[in-house]
């Protein structure tokens, strides 16, 4: 394998790592105005994400990162053709962001309520205007020859990413739940796991309505035809939808969560793969994608941040797991009665 | 106005919103962590108090800093697509190394070390704070590492239409970014003590939980008087690098326009860039220039008329900044003298004293804001030193889609730091617990 098409990997990789993670974090901040009976249990959810919410978010730097490194050009002109939703995106992780620190600041529940509103606001958002964002690149975005947009904000609000947007907030939606059933316990976890349980039809039939839209509409399929074997690819997903239905109907909260995240990550790459060699599709005219050949760094630049790779992203994931595994403890209520508690 | 001067509009702003922030999270974690490995090997129950409660300003004020950097990670690509295009190669990796080595690190032991208390040992729980403290300063160096390119680019071939790697050791060991990453942190720690001296100082004055203050503020002292001595020095040092590497950001700092030998210093100038000259000037000190450039008071300083107007820098911001921040170190130098004095028995001193140390917790943030102006600014009209304009730079955007998301900036950003600052001083005239 070629040096260009090994970032390519480890470039859907890291967005598909990124959806697995910073996923639940959104999840639980969209299901809470509709989980929430009273105070306690909103934080309950906070402190379930308090540890590992700006953990996750570095993955999206670090997807960031990377796409600056390995392919600049895609970089620049898929951040600067997308403006408005990626600055409407870092408003909203901003918001995220801030609320955590900012709630417990203040006693007054005027103050909590204003930092609940944005929590909700910076973590639907965020979802939306990934799932949006995604799809539109999985279908092709109208960038003519110098990498400008041809159209705004409401073209990328078609059908297809439309329903890329629906899709990611029920799948983030219905991961938060796994993860708050996973990190609580007693009523707040049954109801946790009864609220996967109503989602997850929603999920499955969003799953292949997006599956039949990818079909007719979006080239995505061309890679696998061509090779067939890749379908096997597609078993991940499809396993991952199976088996957090198996697990949640025995109410084994983390395995089910494993299973979304299997489920997510998987359809992240099934996208990924689907435009391959490209990573910036051009809807009108695919001369002008930005692709692996005409986007990415030099090969010593390429070789380098692939050392860089191997050697921190192993240790990465040792001390995050680590790091997962020291709070895997049910939020309690010692732990809300902690002072730096969320 | 147009896409270029509202997108460096909002690139400054932006950078100087985080970095009111960023100083503090590199000063305060080595404080912190200071103050707990104190604990864990005197056993006195104080310094865990005290890396408790400085522990948790420091967090109010981390929360900003994170915030606030990943819209800067993305602007280069939002803002300047043309820049990340023709230098990415070298720029981007060091972008993502910074992630990938030191975000990660600080982001994860953070959390271990704010919920970790009961769950770890003493001294593993104080080598988390370590960590934090390394991670935090790591980043500042490979973001550095990146600026020290644009500044003075090293370790690169012009090649297919664009600026590749050549050299990877060239550009990690590039001398003017480390000498930049040497002067920003010392800085950086110098406001950390002069931070925690402020603080103490204000219950000092109220004579209240006396013994944690002082101990507190004695650690304080010494951090602000070894930094602020040290700043100045890198930061001597940092004027040689300029002198060699960007001449005109030099004789912009000083509002040089001749060029000569034995090149004198005024003590009070006034710029006029209209007529190539100073409107006022007076308090020469002769030779001074030459030795702060090259150490030898008979060295030839080129002056500005030398330089094509179009590689001119804004002589007045550029100057006024560097004023401002060589005045500034030089008060702090002062303050930090009588501080340390003072750290044996600080609510001893007098009233005036006291209020002094207080009122001087903005002098290390100003300075520091001041010396990126003077970085910055007086890289124009350049964004890559010599390589690439700054006007060449910028995003084919729409004026609109700037000059909402500017405006978006300053009302998001300027709330949430009142908010943040607020919280800070909240937090910061509470009792320890
Ligand atoms: C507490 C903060 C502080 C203090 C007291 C000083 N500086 Fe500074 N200075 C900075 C904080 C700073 C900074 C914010 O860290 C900068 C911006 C970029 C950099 O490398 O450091 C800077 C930039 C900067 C530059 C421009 C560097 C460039 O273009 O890359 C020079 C020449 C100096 N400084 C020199 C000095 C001298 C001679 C000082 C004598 C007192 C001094 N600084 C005090
Ligand atoms: C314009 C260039 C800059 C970019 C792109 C940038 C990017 C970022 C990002 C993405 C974060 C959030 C990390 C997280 O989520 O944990 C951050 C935080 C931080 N930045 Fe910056 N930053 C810039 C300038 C600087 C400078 C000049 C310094 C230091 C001298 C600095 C030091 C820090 C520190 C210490 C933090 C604290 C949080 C952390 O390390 O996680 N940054 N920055
Ligand atoms: C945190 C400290 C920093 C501050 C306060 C700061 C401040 C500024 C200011 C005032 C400008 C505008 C200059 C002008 O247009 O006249 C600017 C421009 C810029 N700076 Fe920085 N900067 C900082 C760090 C960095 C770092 C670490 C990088 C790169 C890694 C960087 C990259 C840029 C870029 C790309 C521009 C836009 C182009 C330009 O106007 O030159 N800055 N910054």
């Amino acid at each position: 394998m070629d040096l260009g098409t090994i970032w390519f990997i480890l470039w859907g990789v890291l967005w598909a790592v990124y959806f697995v993670l910073d996923g639940y974090d959104f999840g639980i901040g969209i299901i809470r105005p509709f989980f929430s009976k009273n105070d306690t249990e909103t934080r309950i959810m906070y402190n379930a994400m308090g540890p590992f919410w700006d953990g996750n978010e570095v993955w999206l730097i670090t997807a960031g990162g990377v796409t600056f490194a390995a392919f600049p050009k895609t970089y620049a002109i898929m951040f600067s053709s997308l403006y408005t939703p990626l600055m409407l995106l870092l408003f909203s992780l901003i918001l995220r962001g801030v609320t955590l620190e900012f709630r417990s600041k203040v006693d007054s529940a005027g103050w909590r309520k204003l930092w609940d509103v944005c929590n909700f606001l910076g973590s639907f958002l965020p979802a939306l205007l990934l799932g949006v964002a995604f799809a539109n690149i999985f279908m092709g975005i109208p960038l003519d020859q110098d990498g400008i947009l041809q159209g705004n904000l409401f073209t990328l609000l078609n059908p297809y990413g439309l329903a890329g947007g629906l899709l990611f907030v029920f799948l983030f939606a219905h991961h938060g739940a796994l993860w708050l059933a996973q990190k609580s316990e007693g009523e707040v976890r049954e109801r946790a796991l009864r609220t996967a349980g109503k989602l997850w039809p929603v999920v499955a039939a969003l799953v292949v309505l997006f599956l039949v839209m990818s079909w007719f509409m979006t080239p995505l399929f061309n890679n696998y035809l061509l090779h067939p074997a890749l379908f096997i690819l597609l078993l991940v997903p499809v396993a991952g939808l199976l088996l957090t239905y198996k697990y949640r109907r025995e109410a084994r909260p983390l395995a089910s969560w494993v299973g979304s995240a299997l489920l997510i990550g998987g359809a992240a790459l099934f996208g990924v793969f689907g435009i391959f060699p490209a990573l910036l599709p051009s809807s009108l005219n695919p001369a002008w994608s930005l692709t692996i050949e005409n986007s990415s760094s030099t090969p010593l630049t390429l070789s380098i941040m692939l050392g860089v790779a191997l050697v921190f992203v192993p240790i990465v994931i040792i001390y995050q797991v680590w790091a997962m595994h020291l709070f895997r403890h049910p939020v309690t209520q010692e732990d809300l009665d902690y002072d730096e508690a969320y | 106005m147009d896409v270029l001067l509202l997108s460096r509009l909002q690139f400054a702003f932006a950078t100087f919103i985080h970095f009111i922030f960023v100083p503090l999270t590199l000063g305060l974690s080595f404080i912190v962590a200071v103050m707990e490995t104190k604990y864990v090997r005197t056993g006195d129950e104080t310094y865990k108090k005290m890396a408790k409660f400085w522990g948790r300003l420091f967090l109010i004020n981390f929360a900003l800093g994170v915030v606030t950097g990943i819209t800067l990670e993305f602007q280069f690509g939002t803002n300047w697509s043309r820049y990340s295009t023709y230098v990415g190669d070298i720029f981007g990796s060091l972008l993502a190394i910074e992630a990938t080595a030191a975000f990660f690190l600080e982001s994860t032991f953070i959390a271990v070390w704010v919920f970790g208390w009961k769950k770890l040992s003493p001294k593993f729980h104080a080598t988390c704070i370590w960590i934090v403290a390394f991670a935090a300063n790591l980043s500042a160096l490979w973001i550095i590492l990146a600026n020290g390119f644009m500044q003075h680019p090293v370790g690169y071939v012009i090649q297919n239409g664009r600026a590749e790697l050549a050299s990877f050791t060239d550009v990690v060991t590039n001398g003017y970014a480390w000498n930049e990453f040497f002067h920003t942190v010392t800085g950086a720690w110098a406001l950390g003590g002069f931070f925690v001296v402020g603080v103490s100082a204000w219950h000092l004055l109220r004579k209240q939980n006396v013994d944690f203050f002082t101990k507190s503020f004695r650690i304080g002292a010494a951090f602000a008087l070894i930094f602020a001595l040290a700043v100045a020095l890198v930061g001597h040092r940092q004027g040689n690098i300029v002198a060699e590497a960007q001449p005109a950001k030099l004789a912009a700092m000083e509002s040089h326009w001749e060029t000569q030998a034995n090149a004198p210093m005024y003590l009070v100038q006034v710029p006029d860039p209209e007529n190539e000259g100073n409107s006022v000037q007076f308090g020469k000190i002769p030779s001074i220039l030459s030795i702060m450039a090259f150490n030898n008071p008979s060295a030839v300083v080129k002056g500005l008329k030398d330089f094509p107007k179009q590689d001119r820098p804004p002589v007045t911001l550029t100057f006024t900044a560097f004023r401002l921040m060589v005045g500034l170190g030089t008060l702090m130098i002062i303050v930090a003298i009588l501080a340390f004095i003072a750290r044996h028995q600080p609510a001893e001193s007098s009233t005036k004293l006291l209020k002094l140390f207080v009122w001087c917790i903005p002098v290390p943030y100003l300075a520091l804001q001041a010396g990126w102006a003077v970085a910055e600014v007086g890289r124009q009209p350049w964004i890559v030193y010599g390589l690439m304009r700054t006007k060449d730079a910028v995003s084919p955007l729409a004026t609109s889609q700037v000059a909402i998301s500017l405006v978006a900036f300053f009302v998001v950003y300027i709330l949430l730091a009142v908010i943040d600052i607020f919280l800070l001083a909240k937090y910061a005239r509470k009792q320890p617990a």
